[in-house]
């Protein structure tokens, strides 16, 4: 893919803050909105997908390495199973939630019923959500980048 | 018949026993009505996760394996990516 017109760059120029904004948005609130780490990540790498259709496959790929990209994606799984076996130490059971109720970070519970949102909840809910976050971020825009770049290359050796 | 190709039909036929069974015994459509599990979920998700929201208690810590087939899942297709797309060695 070659780089489109003037205008549809700048657009997408002017656009690209608020979507990466918007998909950071609800993988913080994910405990508290509807969404989570996948949908926010998906919403952040389809704002990086706009980029690459607009500019060019091979612009981004000059300007990012995909294995980079490819080691975010794993650094996210590894926080995720990390969380995870932080529960199986703190409380005994993998996937165990060990921050709620403990009046640390996240530690604070909502009083049951209809409350008021608030971001200092969930224990460990919040953290899988960053980290599915970045895994998907980095997932979806490393697939995207990488199949669009190889079919605008000629000859893939 | 080869040696190979018998093994593979005896497996196929023990596997296409196993699903006839798994089709058998499942659940009717709809039953079971009430569980206790749904109950338990919905009363005690404030209380017990600490969340408002309730899908999210459910899919990070009630079934929390289940997001992490899901994470596997994204894992192995970037991976099968990588491998089939990569860059040619200079």
């Amino acid at each position: 893919m070659s780089e489109m017109s003037k205008i549809v760059r700048t657009v997408s120029n002017m656009l690209f803050p608020f979507i990466v904004l918007f998909g950071i948005y609800v993988i913080a609130h994910g405990h508290l909105t509807p969404g989570g780490g996948f949908q926010g990540g998906a919403v952040v790498a389809s704002g990086c997908a706009m980029i690459l259709v607009a500019y060019g496959s091979g612009w981004v790929f000059g300007k990012i390495k995909e294995k980079r990209l490819s080691a975010f994606e794993s650094l996210g799984a590894v926080m995720f199973i990390g969380v995870a076996l932080l529960g199986l130490a703190f409380s005994g059971v993998f996937f165990g939630n060990f921050l709620a109720g403990s009046n640390l970070l996240f530690g604070v519970t909502p009083a049951v019923g209809s409350t008021l949102a608030d971001i200092n909840t969930g224990g460990v809910l919040p953290l899988m959500n960053f980290a599915v976050g970045i895994k998907v971020i980095a997932g979806l825009f490393v697939i995207v980048l990488v199949m669009a770049y190889a079919s605008s290359v000629k000859e893939w050796k | 018949m080869s040696f190979r190709n018998m093994v593979a039909v005896i497996l196929l036929s023990l596997l296409a026993v196993f699903f006839i069974f798994s089709v058998l015994l499942i659940h009717p459509f709809g039953a079971p009505n009430q569980t206790q599990m749904d109950d338990h979920m919905i009363e005690h998700t404030q209380d017990e996760t600490g969340t408002n929201n309730g899908v999210t208690s459910i899919v990070f810590d009630y079934r929390g394996f289940d997001t992490l087939g899901e994470a596997t899942i994204l894992f192995t297709a970037v991976a099968g990516v990588m491998m089939i797309f990569r860059r040619a060695k200079k």
